[in-house]
């Protein structure tokens, strides 16, 4: 099982119905994730590149096609089993956040374990230790509303690394931050990347996707490019 | 996930939004206010109605002499005297689920002391009296067979005759009462027994010998008995039984065909102390009725709440899904919200309800008693309602899809 991919898709279509309009997200995919990658899949808005992270992240279901999971099939399962794999094998970081409003920075963290029936003592124990990784050990009694877009972006990383997941599935990360918060986060992506974690970021900028080893680019629910390139280093940038 | 932590959630939730809890609450709480308190007060109602009708004596029957009929003008009962001091002798010795009978003489008359007069009613009775009424003496003694025999003239004054001719809380016993003109002897005064269940007052009357009524103050007709009788059976469950025996016995004793109406008629206390608790029972139960509906509109006033709740909060049910959350945590989520919400409205409810039941209790003067089964049942069905009317939202929380919710504005 360990020689089987990450994620492996093949020849995965997604179609939305909008009224009697069939879309066409997906339209015959083949991708695969190999462990300690870092992925940024790029693409104009409508390309399908948000679909193809949905459905990575076991957020929705293919319309046809498979997709192997560790080396499971998990194009089929039902909501219950996919809640149980997005708790145990991934991880979310979204534009917006969306970390629980008025409710602490640590208690936002331990939110997945919660689902996951780690006890309480551990629970505090991992949760603290994933905002010290991510930098924030110091803020784990603040609630959002009290830290700043690139704190809050870490703490929603610090939530998605505290299940110690396969992979961290990013959608627009740096879509609500400034440069240099977006520099900064990258940079610890990369951090995590380089302790052997596995990223798939979703970016539609470019300066975003020059710190990803691969880049995939989409047009039209299909993959156009998939290529493989020096990472920027991210610190450097935020150095300078 | 532990129950512990799910309620945990559910209820920081809910105090994230105090106010609209507060109100939401509000429905419950007032809906078991209601059920509890209306109760409580239907409970001492009855209690009321029992004690007042075990004040008139256990197992009383009454038999009544029967009608007159005058020109197709039928008398009520008790209009011509029929019963005869054979038949009440009758009934002493051949009914044996009788355990008393007496005669009670009545008629209204007007009594005087030295200084005041009044009219009451006078009652011409033997010294079973006492027993039939489940009444006492306060003061002085009743008097006895022997004054009976001889038609001796004493009198026993009920509380209120003594108030208007010898004033409040004085002691007439051994004074002159003048009944019809005729001079009484006070052996005794009863004790105060209140309203009777027909709203007359018990204690306006005075008692004497049943001898003397007849020579004194009744005047004409000895054989019959100018009043009624007053029977007690054995035990409660003899009263059916011993109504049957008196009626046969009279019948026969008339010589009145099979298929002729009665020249009597029995009554019994018991059937008309039940008609009275039933009336106060069925009183209660709508007046229940009437505040669970009440506790149903609080209901629906949660699910609304909860509605509204879940659609503020797709976001959240879409991040906790995406982290992990299976239906089945949502759901639990948000049934625990509003179960959470309904049963602390009952637990308010039930406290205000006590309280208010007790205070009405005492402006009413009525025992008030809440049953633990009132508080058990009414915090069961308000628990009933934040499921049942959680349900809905809760279900329509698990159902939603994870990035749908995500994606919800």
């Amino acid at each position: 099982m360990h020689d089987a991919p990450l994620v492996r898709l093949e020849q995965v279509t997604k179609i939305y119905r909008m009224g009697d309009v069939e879309v066409g997200a997906l339209r015959g995919v083949d991708f695969t994730l190999e462990r300690g990658e870092f992925v940024a899949v790029m693409g104009a808005s409508g390309s399908g590149k948000s679909t193809l992270m949905q459905i990575v992240g076991c957020l929705d279901g293919p319309t046809s096609g498979r997709y192997w999971l560790e080396g499971r099939d998990v194009s089929s399962l039902g909501a219950n089993a996919l809640a149980e794999v997005r708790n145990t094998t991934l991880g979310f970081v979204f534009q917006s956040f969306n970390l629980l409003a008025r409710t602490s920075a640590v208690e936002n963290v331990e939110l997945p374990m919660l689902y996951a029936g780690v006890g309480a003592r551990e629970r505090r124990r991992r949760a603290l230790e994933a905002l010290d990784q991510v930098g924030l050990s110091s803020r784990a009694h603040h609630h959002p509303n009290q830290l700043s877009g690139g704190q809050q972006q870490r703490v929603a990383i610090a939530r998605a690394i505290v299940g110690r997941p396969r992979v961290i599935l990013a959608d627009e990360p740096t879509g609500n931050l400034d440069s240099q918060s977006s520099v900064e986060i990258m940079q610890l992506f990369q951090t995590l990347g380089a302790n052997g974690m596995t990223v798939m970021l979703v970016t539609h900028e470019p300066d975003i996707a020059q710190f990803a080893a691969r880049v995939v680019v989409m047009r039209d629910g299909l993959i156009k490019t998939d290529t493989r390139q020096t990472p920027k280093a991210a610190h450097a940038e935020a150095a300078s | 996930m532990s129950p512990f932590d799910t309620l945990r959630i559910a209820v920081r939730a809910l105090l994230r939004n105090k106010l609209r809890s507060f109100l939401t609450t509000l429905g419950i709480i007032i809906g078991v206010f209601a059920v509890i308190s209306m109760v409580a007060v239907g409970e001492g109602a009855k209690a009321q109605v029992e004690k007042t009708f075990a004040s008139m004596g256990s197992n009383i029957i009454v038999v009544l002499p029967g009608t007159s009929s005058r020109g197709g003008a039928m008398g009520g009962f008790g209009s011509m005297p029929t019963l005869t001091w054979d038949d009440l002798a009758a009934i002493r010795s051949e009914v044996p689920t009788v355990r008393s009978a007496v005669a009670m003489l009545s008629a209204m008359a007007q009594v005087q002391s030295d200084e005041d007069n009044w009219t009451t009613r006078v009652q011409g009775t033997s010294p079973e009296f006492l027993d039939v009424r489940s009444w006492k003496v306060e003061a002085g003694v009743f008097f006895t067979q022997s004054d009976v025999d001889v038609g001796a003239k004493v009198a026993v004054l009920g509380r209120t005759v003594v108030d208007k001719l010898y004033g409040e809380s004085a002691d007439p016993i051994g004074q002159s009462v003048r009944i019809k003109g005729v001079p009484f002897q006070i052996v005794g005064v009863l004790e105060r027994k209140g309203q009777s269940a027909m709203g007359q007052d018990n204690d306006d009357t005075v008692v004497v010998p049943q001898s003397t009524f007849q020579s004194k103050i009744q005047g004409g007709l000895q054989k019959y008995i100018p009043g009624m009788i007053m029977v007690s059976a054995v035990d409660a469950d003899a009263t059916k039984r011993a109504q049957t025996q008196m009626a046969n016995l009279l019948r026969d004793r008339h010589h009145i065909e099979p298929g002729m109406d009665d020249d009597f008629s029995i009554r019994n206390l018991a059937e008309m102390a039940s008609a009275v608790e039933a009336g106060t029972a069925a009183i209660t139960s709508l007046l229940a009725s009437i505040a669970a509906v009440s506790l149903i509109v609080g209901g629906i006033g949660i699910m609304n709440i909860m509605l509204v709740s879940v659609t503020e909060r797709t976001r959240e049910i879409g991040l906790r899904m995406a982290v992990g959350a299976k239906p089945r945590h949502i759901l639990l989520q948000f049934l625990f919200e509003s179960l959470a919400l309904s049963t602390a409205g009952g637990i308010v409810g039930i406290a205000a309800g006590v309280v208010t039941a007790s205070k009405l209790g005492d402006a009413f003067g009525w025992t008030i008693t809440i049953r633990p089964e009132t508080v058990v049942l009414a915090v069961g069905f308000s628990g009933l309602v934040g499921v049942v009317f959680g349900i809905f939202p809760a279900r329509k929380a698990s159902k939603l899809q994870p990035i749908a919710a995500l994606r919800y504005e």
